[in-house]
């Protein structure tokens, strides 16, 4: 009997996974999906606990208990401009999930048949990259390490060597089954998760994000392989097309190959030096936040576009204010997002909906790049190479092809920063020279709570 | 090479078209979300820890199977939970 429902209650949950996926993939249905994927979740362990191998259940409820206190714990209290580190975090755990499981495997001994051998190593490598990479983006994200590329000489020779290194170690591993061996395996993998996302640049991070996300779909697959069970073969594939699926939305979002974002190293310092275009004695233009008040008044449409500077000042709530404000007063508010906007894919979108922001004033590129110039004011918050307008004619610039938000276009373009430090890409931004443009220093919050009282 | 392991490239062939063909059209607003949900389904991997940490007791695959159960209960829990929680937001 147990031969049978197992695996037929696994194929339920597999289609519970896939049907959750497509209702997660519109509007209208995501929370439903979201619910229809836990349950699959969890028919997939009922099913588990099912199988009558399983000796000990104390140590699995007391691990399973731990487990969801924690996660529950750290959803309910992520702040949602965290949101990408906390992904970035359960992308990490998921991969070191699999990596442990194939270990375990390893160690259960005997004799392995060759493919068994080959698919444990295999889950080892993705499972290892998955969990340092992850962890590399974490620590970027969350600033405790700079979010500049960090590269050295041969990086990409060493990382290739690295490569050959799992494999021999792998082949010497299945020839001479030795435990030390896979030690080595496991070490050799870490390492080159951690070499993979130190030279991968803040601005490209939702790549990166989406591809790791992948990845720890593709690690739970090949830990399938290793136990022999279709339920992870096909949710961890599942997962892994998903991941390749927003991959591929954020490589077309700044025109570039995954290839290039991953081995190019945009903004390492030769790129800053050898890109430099605009004379950095060409004068800018910067007001006052008092000073602005007229040019808002006048205004018949308002585009604001959000960046990740809106996120580090946590000025969302501060921006829907003004957004209120100006409506009020019969201006038309809408927003400009671009799909690489943030370090995640979608981060803005998060960002303005915790913010009570309508996602119907929500516009992608395609649809607000034809309204710029019908645009009076154009308000860039925190945003940087998404409005470089030399994405569209310096092809000397590491970022010429990518499409841009053509906020320049507009009648007057304002934009909030620090200091005319250049962004995480670390590309000078040839829009903050512009005729039209004028430049309002400071903290995003404290410049939009300034226009915001000045307004009323 | 085994009859069994050509059914899993099989399986594995198939159920990516599957996810490419599901998932083919997101919505941006949708892109955190699915990250989210998607990533909590890759928890599934708990599945070999629940194995591992019951059917071995007392060894260290059982140990490294309990800790794998932790982590991956983080990700579906968490996962499933700040997806929730995110999508509520959306509905306002």
């Amino acid at each position: 009997m147990q031969d049978l429902v197992i695996p037929i209650i696994y194929l339920i949950s597999a289609v519970f996974f896939i049907l959750g996926l497509r209702q997660l993939s519109h509007p209208r249905t995501a929370l439903k999906g979201n619910r229809t994927a836990s349950i699959g979740m969890l028919l997939a362990i009922v099913a588990t606990l099912l199988n009558n191998q399983i000796l000990d259940f104390q140590s699995i409820f007391i691990a399973i208990l731990i487990g969801s206190a924690i996660g529950a714990i750290l959803a309910k209290q992520i702040e949602m401009t965290s949101m990408p580190q906390l992904v970035a975090l359960f992308n990490g755990f998921g991969g070191a999930a699999s990596l442990l499981v194939a270990t375990a495997e390893f160690y259960r001994g005997g004799v392995f048949p060759i493919f068994i051998f080959f698919t444990i190593a295999l889950s080892v490598l993705i499972g290892s990259v998955t969990f340092s990479g992850s962890f590399i983006a974490f620590l970027k994200l969350q600033g405790i390490m700079k979010g500049a590329p960090i590269q050295f000489k041969g990086q990409h020779a060493f990382n290739g060597l690295l490569v050959v290194l799992v494999i021999i170690s792998s082949i010497y591993g299945l020839l001479y089954p030795f435990s030390s061996m896979f030690l080595i395996i496991i070490g050799v993998s870490l390492l080159l998760g951690i070499l993979f996302v130190l030279p991968i640049g803040g601005a490209d991070m939702p790549v990166v994000i989406s591809l790791l996300n992948s990845f720890s779909g593709l690690a739970a697959c090949a830990t399938g392989f290793v136990i022999q069970n279709d339920a992870l073969i096909i949710s961890g594939s599942l997962v892994g097309a998903s991941g390749i699926i927003l991959t591929d939305i954020m490589c077309k979002g700044m025109n570039r190959t995954i290839w290039n974002v991953l081995f190019a190293g945009v903004g390492s310092t030769d790129a800053i030096t050898d890109n430099l275009q605009v004379d950095p004695m060409k004068s800018i233009k910067s007001y006052e936040p008092e000073d602005t008040v007229v040019i808002f008044e006048n205004a018949k449409q308002v585009v604001i576009v959000p960046g990740y500077g809106l996120a580090v000042a946590q000025a969302q709530h501060m921006v829907h204010e003004l957004q209120k404000l100006l409506e009020g007063k019969g201006v038309v508010v809408k927003y400009a997002i671009h799909p690489v906007a943030g370090r995640m894919p979608g981060h803005m979108n998060v960002l303005l909906a915790e913010a009570n922001v309508p996602y119907d004033s929500l516009y992608d590129l395609d649809q607000i790049n034809p309204e710029f110039e019908e645009t009076d004011v154009t308000l860039v918050i925190g945003a940087n190479d998404v409005v470089n307008p030399a994405a569209r004619h310096d092809t000397n610039s590491p970022i010429f092809g990518m499409p841009i938000l053509d906020v320049d276009k507009s009648q007057t373009v304002f934009v909030l920063k620090r200091s005319m430090n250049p962004g995480f890409a670390g590309i000078e931004n040839e829009l903050f020279y512009k005729d039209n443009t004028i430049m309002i220093f400071g903290d995003a919050k404290d410049t939009v709570s300034k226009l915001v009282s000045e307004l009323k | 090479m085994s009859g069994q392991l050509l059914i899993e490239i099989y399986v594995l062939v198939l159920a990516v078209f599957v996810g490419f063909e599901v998932i083919s059209k997101v919505p941006p607003t949708l892109h955190t979300p699915l990250m989210s949900g998607s990533n909590a389904i890759s928890g599934i991997t708990i599945v070999g820890a629940i194995l591992a940490t019951g059917s071995m007791p007392g060894t260290i695959s059982a140990t490294l199977g309990m800790i794998a159960i932790i982590l991956a209960m983080i990700n579906v829990v968490g996962g499933f939970m700040v997806t929730g929680r995110m999508l509520r937001m959306f509905k306002k």
